[in-house]
Formats: structure tokens, C-alpha cells, sequence
């Protein structure tokens, strides 16, 4: 078994669906960052068969991790400081998430305007929809969700 | 600084509030007619639109203000590719608030984030048109004494007409109001509609498909046009088109005080034989537009308006 050494700051984000860890990487804008990131993938897990995780190296308060919890709030997050879990992260459905995802309205106003922010609101909790900010079109395309999520 | 962007935007009180000035500007045009003196009106109207753009002119001209703006994406800088949010940042600078019409949905509230003066919401795409809403709301309550307690019928293109959605989304703030859904299968009130905003409210409804059958238990009907615009397929348009035709012979059924409403433009949905019937008030809904967007530039400017 390959062996990633562990980290002494930042956080460790696990259960994530085998396969998206670079699609988090992505999402959260890692690749900006001056801090190191191991990104494990295809590592066993009893409960999922197959997962990724990510280790990043800088403050939790430096990335918006709601958008961890748009993608799936399965997905478990655990703040290190000086090498110990100090905080296990809640991932809940963001009230608004901003450029993460696209509206595909061709009639949208965000189709046209240059420099405008894609902005989606959760339109209805139970649910999980969310709609465009201007045109209140449902986001019509998939969460990475596991299957067996609620 | 407030905009209108959604009927929504203001609460059953703050409408009761611009419906009761409304009936003042209507009752004493004179005093209401220098009160906007040296205020301009900018009307931006990036798609052709007669009833709408004209009707906040004469709302702002009766007010003693001024107007300026553009008719047609053509003839404004957006023909040169300007963005939604510069033009507004340029009109601030010349008007005192806008109005703005706009084929792409949710365009007059990018322009509300950029802006320095109030916007109003004339229309954008097929989302909302909250004027419209607006205008609807204040006939109903000025030919029936108020809003609530009444079974509406509406009637025609239910699944894409716009007014009929944000209607029916204003309306279940009153109390007791039913709805009689009078379409063609075809045609129906999508469930976005149905599931999320009449059901969830517990809100009472039927859907039929004869207006024979709704008239009688009418206390006002809605009537929409079926537009061709929203069809793919021509035929399906030539055949939905002619579905209801209300003419008088069908108006004998219906009760003497049952109003009929119509955003227009009308086709055919209604034959020109029933416009000299007392009960059809389509062209004072016109009416009872300009003087609610009159109240609502005088809401927006906070104008101070002089008590009748």
C-alpha cells in the first residue's frame, strides 16, 4: 500500500467518489495556491469500495469549502493543526454558490455580459435546487453525488 | 434605493399602499401633475414593445417628468456591444430612474446591481414583466373593491404565458382566491407552477378544458393569447390558436359582475362584438396600468406626494 506522509497544517479532505479529487482540485482553485496538495486516488474503503482523498497544506479559511458541500456533503473534511484533528467540518448545501457552476439558459442574460459572476441560489433546501440568480432557471446538470446518497 | 424586479418585491401592504395612490392620481390627475417636474424617466428598451414603453411615458409625462431613451437594441450602444452594466452606469449619470425591457432573462437586475438610480423590470425575456403584475392587480382591485374571496378563471396559454405564472404567484398572497386553469391539454400550467406554488399553498384549483364549463362560476377571467412564437411547429399553432374564441354568445353565461381581463395585444381570443359588453375591461386594465406605474415612480423616487 502506498504511503502518504501525514500533514501538520491544513486539512484533510476524505470520502471523496473515486475519480473527482481532480475535479475538487479544480473547483476549489487548489492550483492557485502556494501550498502543497498530495491527492490520493482509487485508495480502499470499506464503505465505498473505492475513494480519493485530499491533503492540502494551508488554512481552511483560505478556500471556500462550500463548494465542497455543492459537489457532496458526504464528502468528510478535518482540519490539522500541529499533525492533530482539531475540527471535523459539517458540509451542509450552500445558500449561494458564485462561478461554479454554468447556467445553460440560451436566454439568459449571463449568456451575453461579459465579466458577469454565474450565481446560483438554493431555490428550495429539501429538494437541493438550485436556481439562477437572473434567470431562475433550475440547474439542470448533475451533482457528483454518490449513488447512495440521499 | 429600491428597484421592482419581481411582483414579489414588494410585500401585500407596500402594494395596498401604491394601489391606494394610484387611486388618488386617477381621482385628481392635477394634483399629481408638477410633481416630478425636472425628473427624467429613461425608457431602455432593447426589444420593440408598444403598450409597455408608452405607457411609462405618459405615466412620467402626466407627473410633470421627462423621458429619454431608446426603442431598440439598434439604436442603442448595445449595437456596438456595450454591456448591460455600462449602459446603466451611463444612464445614472443622465436620468433619475430607468425602465428597462430586455430580451435576455434577469438583464434589468444586472442593471439594479450596477446602478445608481432606481430600475424597474419592463419585461426580460420570458421571466417576468412585474408591471404587468402590477397592473393586473390594481384592475382586479379597483372594479371589484379589492383583491381576495373571488374565483378566477384563466384562460388560453397557460404553459408559456409569463403573466398568467407571476399572476397567479401574487395573487395566493390574498386570501381566498380560487383558480379555474381553462387550457388545452397542450396547454397546461406547468408543474412548476402547479406543484410548487398552487399546491404548496394549499391553494384551490380546477383544470378544464371548455370555457363553457368555468364561465358561470366565474368572478373574472383572464384571457391570454397564444403565441406563435412559442411554437416549433406551425401547425400546432394553427391548431391551438382558434382553441377559445370569447364572443357573446358565451358571455351570456357567464354573471353579470364577471369581468374580462386581457394583457393584450389580442387576436381572436376575443371577438370584437364583446368589447361594447359592460363587463369587458381590457382597455381600462390599460388604463389602470399607467396609473399604477405612475404610483410606482413616485414609490421609487420617494417622492413626497401631496395629500388629496
Amino acid at each position: 500500500m502506498l504511503n502518504v506522509g501525514a500533514i501538520e497544517n491544513g486539512f484533510v479532505m476524505d470520502h471523496i467518489q473515486a475519480g473527482k479529487a481532480m475535479t475538487i482540485y479544480h473547483d476549489l482553485h487548489l492550483e492557485d495556491l502556494d501550498c502543497t496538495v498530495a491527492m490520493i486516488m482509487n485508495a480502499r474503503s470499506n464503505k465505498m469500495g473505492r475513494k480519493d482523498i485530499l491533503k492540502v497544506e494551508c488554512p481552511i479559511d483560505m478556500l471556500n469549502v462550500d463548494i465542497v458541500g455543492f459537489i457532496d456533503h458526504n464528502i468528510t473534511i478535518n482540519v490539522i493543526e500541529n499533525g492533530e484533528i482539531v475540527e471535523k467540518k459539517e458540509l451542509t448545501l450552500p445558500k449561494k454558490i458564485v462561478n461554479v457552476i454554468k447556467c445553460h439558459n440560451p436566454r439568459c442574460i449571463t449568456s451575453i455580459e461579459q465579466g458577469l459572476d454565474q450565481v446560483f441560489f438554493l431555490a428550495d433546501p429539501e429538494k437541493e435546487i438550485y436556481r439562477c440568480q437572473y434567470c431562475e432557471e433550475k440547474y439542470s446538470g448533475k451533482r457528483k453525488r454518490y449513488p447512495w446518497s440521499r | 434605493m429600491r428597484h421592482l424586479m419581481s411582483p414579489l418585491d414588494f410585500t401585500v401592504e407596500e402594494l395596498e399602499q401604491m394601489m391606494d395612490l394610484a387611486q388618488k392620481i386617477e381621482r385628481n390627475p392635477d394634483r399629481f401633475a408638477h410633481i416630478c417636474d425636472r425628473k427624467k424617466l429613461a425608457t431602455l428598451f432593447y426589444e420593440p414593445s408598444t403598450r409597455t414603453r408608452l405607457s411609462f411615458e405618459t405615466a412620467m409625462l402626466n407627473l410633470g417628468g421627462q423621458i429619454i431613451g431608446f426603442s431598440s437594441a439598434d439604436s442603442s450602444s448595445a449595437a456596438k456591444g456595450e454591456s448591460v452594466a455600462d449602459t446603466i452606469r451611463v444612464i445614472s449619470i443622465f436620468a433619475d430612474i430607468a425602465a428597462m425591457r430586455h430580451p435576455k432573462e434577469g438583464a434589468p437586475l444586472v442593471a439594479s446591481h450596477n446602478s445608481t438610480i432606481p430600475v424597474i423590470n419592463a419585461g426580460d425575456g420570458g421571466h417576468q414583466h412585474p408591471t404587468q403584475t402590477l397592473t393586473d392587480l390594481h384592475t382586479i382591485r379597483s372594479l371589484k373593491g379589492s383583491i381576495g374571496n373571488m374565483t378566477i378563471g384563466l384562460c388560453g396559454d397557460l404553459k408559456f404565458g409569463r403573466t398568467v405564472h407571476s399572476l397567479i404567484t401574487a395573487l395566493i398572497r390574498y386570501p381566498n382566491v380560487k383558480f379555474i386553469l381553462i387550457s388545452p391539454e397542450e396547454l397546461r400550467l406547468p408543474s412548476y407552477i402547479k406543484d410548487d406554488v398552487l399546491i404548496r399553498n394549499n391553494i384551490e384549483f380546477e383544470e378544464v378544458i371548455r370555457l363553457e364549463e368555468a364561465l358561470p362560476h366565474l368572478d373574472l377571467l383572464y384571457m391570454t393569447r397564444v403565441q406563435r412564437e412559442r411554437f416549433f411547429n406551425e401547425e400546432d399553432y394553427i391548431r391551438m390558436k382558434d382553441f377559445y374564441i370569447l364572443d357573446r354568445e358565451k358571455m351570456k353565461l357567464a354573471p353579470e359582475d364577471m369581468y374580462v381581463l386581457h394583457p393584450l395585444p389580442r387576436v381572436n381570443e376575443i371577438a370584437v362584438d364583446v368589447d361594447k359588453d359592460p363587463r369587458a375591461a381590457y382597455f381600462k386594465q390599460v388604463e389602470y396600468g399607467m396609473y399604477i406605474r405612475e404610483a410606482l415612480i413616485l414609490t421609487l423616487l420617494e417622492m413626497e406626494v401631496p395629500a388629496c
